[in-house]
């Protein structure tokens, strides 16, 4: 029967068909868990009598709450140290592996699972966090979970899911220099809205994306949430294949040659169907910058603060008034002329080493703008120890940067990573709700490369807005693995 | 879990699209690690405004949220289903839900009804015109009754069936014991396992100072 990608995934995972409007009782091959959305859950099993199911399919690692500055110490929120310490005990009652702050594995934990070579394809990924879906760039299908569900996960290894649709994605040609792919998805979500792929598991092809690094795939599949998607997911091909070969915990010998039989088979029939289509061409992109409150409020860095006036859609009116005063913003300002306070480069979204690796490029040699202050966050402690080889850390301290340890961070503010009430910020992350990174604090989504040159210039801008004299190729994001990693090998950018 | 088969309280009339779960309840409250006592962080942000809804004295007992499209999108954060059933929410209208938030609620006991956005608007003006109105709602026949506005609801049969049951997951799935231990048999070996570990070369991690 032909199928998508995600129908194969979803057929070759069902444990019990449901009838009678019963959902199906898909296995999960991997829960990812943190200190967050898990304590009520095994509050639930130890209330229950219940034990986890599986602790060799699960991961624990410590990354929302974390602090990225003297984490030798005790933290000092006790509610974050509750937290973590909660999680400590459970995974010690329970036999969970879990990561902890001060491990060389420890990190948000979207990028631990795939730096360890446990993403893999073909996988069903849960996790009770929402950005879940950045592991279905691997062509798992990977999706965010409540913490009820994380409940049923640790007791089961099962969920019963209802049935999706799926939508395709396609995004033909090639990026313009100076563009990314997490311009390509701050382009979708202004698409197609932040309701546009609800029921949905979106899958992104095309040539622009098929020649994306792993990482920059991870960053468009993080963000699928956001368009209220249930799971995003690209097909695995060379890239994905060369990004797990020796990872810690890919296949080795026979199993790797049957795994990449069985991968291979992971893409969507010729003939399949998706219930919906939208198509994108790459060569028309230029970096985008959000101006609202919700990640489909976003626009080309050329365009303007929109006019709510002169928005005739209801709704989309009285959401870009709400949102244009929360932002502060004058209708009809370039965005260009948008002073920042704050520049954050990391989070799941953009934390990984090739973030850091095209931050650092724009930023060598320069200073920052004067009263910005930048804060680089290294997605995992692997990333951290990677650009520390690789000189990063030097480049950006030279900057006037802040380098940080490892972690959620200025993402969502639950560490003393938060934006002041009023301030200003570019972040790389994902979301730029009210008050997301701190309490009246306000957000631009951007990419990393555009985050870079706001740093610089200190009001949001592209990287041709700077004289970089031809010198830096933008477009040569190489997606060196992070394994086999030998750090006292220092590689120079 | 309670069953739920009707349920008659106050409607609140919640104006707003797009209410994400960061508006639900503000991710410092995440920081708990218990299961109930989150009425506090409802709406934690617009609580202090004393123009907000349920700061209003004839809205403030209410427990059928009636809000416009697109409730509970963003994060996954279920303690945005935990924070409106402990105020005393039982059901949450609206005419379009985020996924996730609709799932969590049903499997918390709390009803998400979608209804058409004209019944939405007609319920706003009756609730608004007069303050503290009661709201019906029937799960058994899915419909929603405020005054004379009588609209149907659409809500997934399962999750109707479950909600009318009081059914709770985990029990239900650990009756299907033998199916999953089938399937487990059967699984690809080279599927990976995260037990025993496996790591990368030990290295020793610094903590980051603060820059003086
Ligand atoms: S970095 Fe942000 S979006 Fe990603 S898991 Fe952490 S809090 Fe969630």
């Amino acid at each position: 029967m032909a199928g998508t990608l995600a129908e194969k995934v979803w057929r070759d995972h069902v444990v019990r068909k449901g009838t009678g409007g019963e959902p199906d009782l898909l296995y999960i091959d991997l829960h990812l868990v943190h200190e967050v959305t898990s304590p009520q859950a095994f509050e639930g099993l130890r209330l229950a009598d219940r034990q986890v199911r599986r602790p060799d399919l699960t991961i624990a690692t410590e990354d929302h709450n974390t602090p990225t500055l003297d984490i030798d110490l005790p933290i000092a929120d006790l509610t974050s140290r509750t937290q973590i310490e909660t999680l400590r005990r459970n995974a010690e009652d329970f036999g969970i592996r879990l990561h902890s702050l001060g491990d060389a594995d420890q990190g948000i934990v979207h990028a631990v699972g795939p730096q360890l070579g446990l993403t893999q394809p073909g996988l069903t990924v849960v996790c009770g966090d929402s950005h879940t879906s950045t592991h279905g760039a691997f062509g798992a299908l990977a999706f965010g979970i409540g913490t009820s569900e994380v409940e049923h996960v640790l007791a089961t290894q099962t969920l019963p899911l209802a049935p999706f649709k799926t939508m395709a994605i396609t995004v033909n040609g090639e990026l313009p220099a100076g563009a990314t792919s997490k311009d390509i998805i701050l382009a979708i979500i202004a698409k197609i809205g932040t309701g546009g792929g609800q029921g949905y598991v979106l899958e992104y092809r095309g040539e622009a994306i098929r020649k994306l690094s792993m990482e920059a795939r991870m960053t468009i599949c993080n963000m699928s949430i956001e368009a209220g998607a249930r799971a995003g997911m690209i097909a695995p091909d060379e890239t994905t294949f060369a990004y797990l070969k020796g990872r810690p915990h890919a296949p080795e010998g026979a199993e790797w040659d049957a795994a990449m039989e069985y991968w291979k088979t992971l893409r969507t029939d010729d003939d399949a169907v998706f219930d919906a289509e939208v198509v994108l061409e790459a060569a028309d992109l230029e970096p985008y910058v959000t101006w609202g409150t919700n990640p489909g409020q976003g626009l080309p860095i050329s365009g303007r603060v929109p006019v709510p006036e002169e928005i005739a859609d209801e709704n989309a009116r009285v959401a870009a008034e709400r949102a244009v005063e929360y932002m502060d913003l004058v209708p009809g300002t370039p965005l260009r002329d948008i002073a920042v306070d704050t520049v954050f480069i990391g989070s799941c979204t953009n934390g990984r080493i090739e973030d850091l690796r095209s931050v650092a490029k724009v930023l060598k040699g320069r200073t920052k703008a004067e009263n910005v202050r930048v804060l680089v966050v290294p997605a995992s402690a692997r990333v951290r120890l990677q650009a520390e080889a690789e000189g990063l850390d030097q480049i950006f301290l030279d900057f006037g940067a802040e380098w940080r340890n490892a972690g959620c961070s200025m993402c969502l503010g639950m560490n003393p990573d938060q934006l002041a009430p009023g301030e200003r910020a570019a972040s790389t992350s994902n979301r730029n709700f009210e008050g997301r990174q701190g309490k009246g604090g306000r957000t631009h989504l951007v990419s990393p490369l555009v985050a870079a040159a706001t740093a610089v210039r200190g009001t949001l801008s592209a990287v041709s807005d700077l004289d970089l004299a031809g010198d830096v190729d933008l477009t040569s994001f190489d997606g060196s693995p992070l394994a086999p990693l030998d750090p006292s090998v220092p590689m120079h950018v | 879990m309670e069953k739920f088969t009707t349920h008659t309280g106050i409607g609140v009339p919640l104006r707003r699209s797009n209410v994400d779960t960061d508006q639900i309840i503000p991710a410092v409250y995440l920081k708990r690690v218990t299961r109930t006592g989150f009425e506090d962080a409802l709406f934690a942000a617009w609580r202090g405004d004393a123009s907000f809804v349920l700061n209003q004295e004839a809205y403030s007992a209410g427990s059928v949220l009636v809000a416009g499209p697109d409730f509970g999108t963003g994060s996954s954060r279920e303690h945005a289903v935990w924070a409106l059933k402990d105020y005393g929410f039982k059901a949450v209208l609206a005419s379009r839900f985020a996924d996730i938030f609709r799932g969590n609620s049903g499997k918390q006991g709390l009803l998400a009804a979608q209804l058409a956005q004209e019944d939405i608007e007609l319920i706003w003006k009756v609730l608004e015109a007069e303050p503290g109105t009661e709201i019906t709602v029937d799960l058994e026949h899915k419909t929603v009754t405020c005054r004379d506005v009588v609209a149907a609801f659409s809500i997934d049969d399962y999750t109707r069936w479950r909600l009318m049951e009081g059914l709770d997951d985990i029990g239900l799935t650990l009756g299907h014991e033998e199916d999953i231990a089938t399937f487990e048999a059967n699984r690809a070996a080279w599927r990976p396992h995260t037990l025993p570990a496996k790591h990368l070369p030990t290295v020793e991690v610094t903590p980051a100072r603060p820059v003086s």
